[in-house]
């Protein structure tokens, strides 16, 4: 059997698509634990990277933490706080956080900073408040590189979050830890389909998304 | 009026940009802050609007210290033009040209009617409003600029090198249209550029500063040209500062002849030296100029239009200046300068001497007449 024959006969086994162990299930569970850390690293990286970048400061310290958040291991995280805290969400949030804030934060930071600044000049000297500058003058033009920022952490938690399945959560990791222990590699080549799959989707979203939030300005000449 | 009442801008290094500097900048004129890069001319002008605050010194605005009011609602009430026009790229023209008006909160369809009106003012088809600004020219977007800026009608209008990024053909039509919308509105502008031809050329008056933001003289452009105050001035106002300062005497007092004209089917009786012109010009069925020739040289009914000489260009009396026409003199073999009406037919012509003569009358009078510089 090789690896088509494999997914093939994972996809096609009706069993596969009820229950609390089917695909659906796992699906939404992965989706769900994916949606919720990037939340929460957006909610952490976002108004850090837009107010650092506005401010034109705090780069080297910034990057100095993303260099860090990339360095550490998700897996061995994961165990530690396993370990530390037992069973629970955390265990899993911290390290797909940890892992997504990085490059939201960076990009972030990168985007906002380098914005041409003479329509930031124009907008100051004409009366804009500073949020008003940022948001409406400075985020507008960054957007394409922020949402590749996102993207990129989006994808890489929507891998990562595989592994939550170690510490007894479920997810598309299911199929995948469970089908190693169990030897039932259609079950690990089926998982791992669905978290490719998965990925591809989200690049999918990002894509759309930029498409209806970036202005055609910007689109053309950034 | 703005009153700078001795402002200095010194930085947390030491440097001195702007010192003590006091200048009473008129209403509803065109005032030019010129000098070399590091004079502290852009430094002076963004004190006006406070995106610099002086560290001694105030500047008021109609008498009121302008750290009296908040500063956003300052900025609102002053137009501000920078240059590469800074626009928002991700905003199509005419919600550029809002900005400033939905700021005050005007609604959306007013804004919008006020900026399609700016738009014809500034000279940018309609159809462009839709376009986002990297569709458009580097002039067309430099016109955008002064659209925004003028959007809200403020009374002041702070210009900061508004076209020194855009070809010299295009800033000339800009130079001219700055001039025209000017006619029209009555701003107090305050313009400030490195180009000593563009300073003498819009200015109202013009302020000459040097590095280190010393003021070096202050006065309107054909004083500067006249009387450069000291050794820096006249060095910064270029070597033909006096062919310059023809440009502000009117051509209308020249003594044009009309003998040495003649029609191209002219008969051989008309083919014979006329005036003080040792040449004849030749004009077309219009009247209009092609080009000199020797008495001798012409055939009646048969002028070889191919061997006249050049005219140069010609002048419109009393629309052009004595610069014009000395150079139209100048540019033809002849050394004579043809004038022609608003139709371009010929009118008369006039020598380099009468026209030299004519700029010996004119220097003799106190001061030289300001007209429309060019």
């Amino acid at each position: 059997m090789n690896v088509l024959d494999f997914a093939h006969s994972f996809f096609a086994d009706s069993a596969r698509w009820h229950g609390y162990d089917g695909i659906p299930t796992r699906l939404l569970e992965h989706v769900g634990y994916s949606l919720e850390a990037l939340a929460i690293a957006a909610l952490i990286a976002l108004p850090v990277g837009l107010i650092a970048g506005h401010l034109r400061r705090g780069g080297n310290a910034l990057s100095m933490v993303a260099t860090a958040g990339r360095a550490l291991p998700s897996f061995g995280l994961l165990v530690l706080l396993f370990i530390w805290f037992g069973f629970g969400t955390l265990p899993v949030m911290v390290p797909l956080v940890v892992l997504a804030v990085p490059p939201i934060l960076v990009t972030t930071y990168e985007a906002i900073q380098t914005v041409d600044p003479s329509p930031v000049d124009a907008a100051r000297g004409m009366g804009m408040t500073e949020p008003r500058i940022l948001f409406q003058v400075e985020l507008p033009v960054a957007l394409p590189v922020i949402l590749g920022g996102l993207r990129t952490a989006a994808v890489q938690i929507v891998s990562t979050a595989t592994i939550a399945a170690y510490v007894s959560f479920g997810g598309l990791g299911r199929y995948i830890i469970d089908g190693l222990y169990q030897k039932d590699y259609e079950k690990v080549v089926g998982g791992a389909t669905l978290v490719a799959g998965l990925a591809l989707v989200t690049l999918l979203v990002f894509w759309a998304l930029s498409k209806l939030t970036v202005s055609p300005g910007v689109r053309r000449s950034g | 009026m703005i009153r700078i009442d001795s402002v200095t801008k010194r930085y947390s290094d030491g440097t001195v940009a702007v010192d003590r500097l006091s200048l009473d900048i008129p209403d509803r004129a065109i005032t030019v802050l010129v000098g070399p890069s590091g004079c502290g001319k852009t430094t002076t002008l963004r004190m006006i609007n406070r995106m610099v605050e002086p560290s001694e010194g105030s500047i008021l605005l109609d008498g009121a210290d302008i750290r009296q009011q908040p500063v956003n609602s300052l900025r609102r009430s002053m137009g501000y033009v920078i240059q590469n026009a800074g626009l928002f790229q991700h905003r199509t023209v005419i919600d550029n040209i809002i900005t400033v008006p939905r700021l005050l909160g005007w609604s959306k369809g007013k804004a919008r009617e006020r900026a399609a009106e700016l738009m014809e003012r500034v000279g940018l088809d309609s159809s462009l409003a839709k376009r986002y600004p990297y569709q458009l020219s580097g002039g067309q977007q430099q016109r955008v600029g002064v659209a925004r800026a003028l959007a809200a009608d403020p009374p002041v209008l702070l210009m900061d090198e508004p076209f020194s990024a855009v070809d010299p053909v295009v800033r000339k039509g800009l130079q001219d249209e700055l001039l025209r919308i000017q006619d029209e509105l009555g701003k107090t502008i305050v313009f400030v550029t490195h180009d000593i031809d563009e300073a003498v050329k819009l200015g109202t008056m013009v302020a000459v500063l040097r590095t280190g933001g010393h003021l070096a003289q202050f006065a309107p452009p054909a004083e500067l040209l006249t009387a450069p105050a000291d050794p820096f001035v006249e060095d910064f106002l270029g070597a033909d500062r006096g062919i310059r300062r023809l440009s502000f005497f009117p051509s209308d007092a020249l003594e044009l002849e009309t003998g040495p004209i003649v029609p191209l089917d002219a008969d051989a009786t008309r083919l014979t030296p006329r005036g003080g012109a040792p040449y004849l010009l030749v004009t077309d069925a219009d009247g209009r100029p092609l080009g000199w020739g020797e008495p001798g040289a012409l055939t009646a009914g048969a002028i070889d239009t191919g061997r006249l000489l050049s005219h140069g260009r010609p002048f419109r009396p009393g629309t052009d200046s004595l610069r014009t026409a000395l150079d139209g003199a100048v540019l033809s073999p002849t050394g004579w300068a043809v004038a022609v009406d608003g139709e371009g037919r010929a009118v008369g012509v006039v020598s380099q001497a009468a026209i030299g003569e004519a700029i010996r009358t004119a220097h003799s009078e106190d001061r030289p007449e300001v007209t429309a510089a060019g």
